[in-house]
């Protein structure tokens, strides 16, 4: 079952094709990872799937829905939520009050207190929820962003580097969260840490010059000779 | 002591205070508490806009005198009653909010401030224009015959004291519960990061034009309970000078914060009182403090008490 596809998905900006005529399938449950060489159209791809970028041609549809059409906020309702590559919290609000109000979208009441509580626990969160996000290392605030996104309960996860930032026992941390979350959810992972992509992913897509390059499990990936020449540099 | 509880008794305890003082202040402080609690009234509207979402009107006159022209003008021309002639200005204040809404929202930052100081110039010039009816900046008086509301003289200094009282609290308990709902909640995410709240599915046009009506309409209350309690309507009140002074009193109390307002209004309003009584170069000495404050208060006087003392104050 496909939860998200889009057919000839293309943005050009000034002449030039960020991402061009790319038709992608993710069925529902799966862990897509999403890998490119910088600048190969990630972030645009992903900006036009959750309705930050409006594309210059084709169609993006979920859960057999044409959401080409919605704007962001009415997308991220569907159940697709988003989190930032470039870190975008709530700086001078408290911790809880950003996972609170991510969670107030669909809760009320105490039962946002608890979702925030156990959004902060799953991510490996543990600075007093009173403390302004700004005080947060740059890495917990990769962190709040998560919990930002896992407290939407979301059906679509779309996370942006979330490792970029992390201390390596963070990211064994991250990794067993992408693993626990999955049987939730299903997770577009753009990601520029291959060991995470490798263990976490079922599959990859990879993007060069904002075209799909290859698709695969992790394996098939590895072994791709044009994935090598453009991406890993061992071709 | 919670958080809660203290603000609970703050704000309660000042409430209490406003409402014992009347007994206990000389005639012409008392008349001019009155006042203060109706502007304050207004302050609080912009502040809701201006402090809890983010977005700077130069254009709020427009709403203050809309509720006052529509109260004035009903009582006027179609001899409505006070508490009917109060409802057609707040009525005019949701429909002119509204429309000035849906036009200046399109704009955002510096576009939103013209636009808005455009909408308010040419209200202002409407007035002006329709002379014949509106009295232009002449203005004109509503008689005291015409000011007894639910049996009260609004004339009379105590039941005006009461109903500019009444109008503070209505106006102060109502910031106290939108800081709380998860309504004001959004607006402050949208004032901090507009994009982060769009991209947790907040739709932010529609937040951000219910911060505009609810901004404007207590504006045009407080315009109309102005011109009901003064017993005054005039063009003067649709001036660039009044869309300036809530901007000017929000941040000398305290932008985004639930006092701030009054104690802006407060602290303006002497200012100019006492200094004027020294000498007639009464601007410069207010102009001094106000630069002082600036300089060594920059988050207005109520929000350098958060900043320094309490952070949970909202």
């Amino acid at each position: 079952m496909t939860l998200l596809e889009t057919r000839g998905l293309t943005k050009q900006f000034a002449g030039l094709h960020a991402v061009e005529n790319v038709d992608f399938d993710l069925p529902r449950g799966q862990v897509r990872a999403l890998i490119g060489p910088n600048g190969a159209g990630k972030t645009t791809f992903v900006g036009m799937l959750c309705g930050r970028v409006e594309p210059t041609a084709g169609t993006v549809r979920f859960d057999d829905r044409d959401i080409s059409d919605l704007p962001a906020h009415k997308r991220i309702n569907l159940g697709i939520a988003y989190t930032f590559q470039i870190t975008s919290v709530f700086a001078n609000l408290t911790i809880a009050e950003n996972v609170a109000l991510a969670a107030r979208r669909s809760l009320r009441g105490a039962d946002v207190d608890v979702a925030v509580a156990d959004a902060l626990e799953r991510v490996g969160l543990h600075e007093p929820p009173e403390q302004n996000a700004s005080d947060l290392s740059y890495g917990h605030q990769r962190l709040l962003e998560i919990a930002m996104g896992v407290v939407q309960q979301p059906r679509l996860l779309i996370l942006d580097e979330p490792t970029q930032g992390l201390a390596d026992s963070e990211i064994e941390a991250f990794k067993t969260l992408v693993r626990d979350l999955s049987a939730t959810s299903t997770i577009l992972l753009i990601e520029h840490n291959m060991a995470v992509v490798m263990e976490t992913a079922d599959q990859i897509t990879v993007l060069n010059f904002g075209q799909v390059l290859a698709e695969g499990t992790p394996g098939e990936i590895r072994a791709d000779r044009a994935v090598q020449a453009a991406y890993l540099g061992t071709g | 002591m919670s958080d809660r509880t203290k603000t609970l008794i703050l704000h309660a305890g000042l409430l209490v205070l406003l409402f014992v003082l009347q007994f206990l202040l000389p005639a012409y402080h008392h008349g001019n508490l009155a006042r203060i609690m109706v502007l304050a009234s207004y302050a609080i509207g912009f502040n809701i806009l201006f402090g809890y979402t983010g977005l700077l009107s130069l254009g709020h006159a427009l709403f203050f005198a809309a509720g006052m022209y529509g109260m004035g003008l009903a009582i006027r021309h179609l001899g409505l009653s006070p508490s009917a002639a109060l409802l057609c200005g707040l009525a005019a204040g949701v429909a002119i909010s509204t429309i000035a809404g849906l036009l200046a929202l399109r704009t955002v930052g510096v576009g939103f401030m013209i636009v808005t100081l455009m909408f308010a110039q040419a209200g202002y010039l409407t007035l002006l224009y329709f002379g014949e009816y509106t009295r232009g900046d002449e203005g004109f008086v509503i008689q005291q015959a015409e000011r007894i509301l639910w049996g009260l003289d609004l004339s009379d200094p105590t039941n005006r004291y009461f109903a500019a009282f009444a109008l503070f609290a209505l106006c102060l308990l109502l910031t106290l519960w939108l800081v709380r709902a998860p309504f004001g909640k959004v607006l402050v995410a949208i004032r901090e990061n507009e994009e982060r709240a769009r991209m947790l599915g907040y739709d932010v046009f529609a937040h951000k034009l219910g911060a505009v009506v609810l901004s404007g309409t207590l504006s045009a209350m407080a315009g109309a309970v102005y011109g009901l309690l003064f017993g005054y309507v005039g063009a003067s009140f649709a001036s660039v000078q009044y869309s300036i002074f809530p901007l000017l009193w929000v941040l000398l109390g305290g932008a985004g914060t639930v006092l701030g307002p009054f104690i802006g209004t407060l602290f303006m309003f002497y200012l100019i009182d006492l200094s004027s009584g020294v000498t007639t170069a009464y601007m410069l000495i207010a102009g001094v403090v106000l630069v002082a404050l600036t300089l060594f208060a920059p988050q207005g006087l109520v929000g350098e008490i958060r900043k320094r003392f309490w952070r949970g104050l909202p």
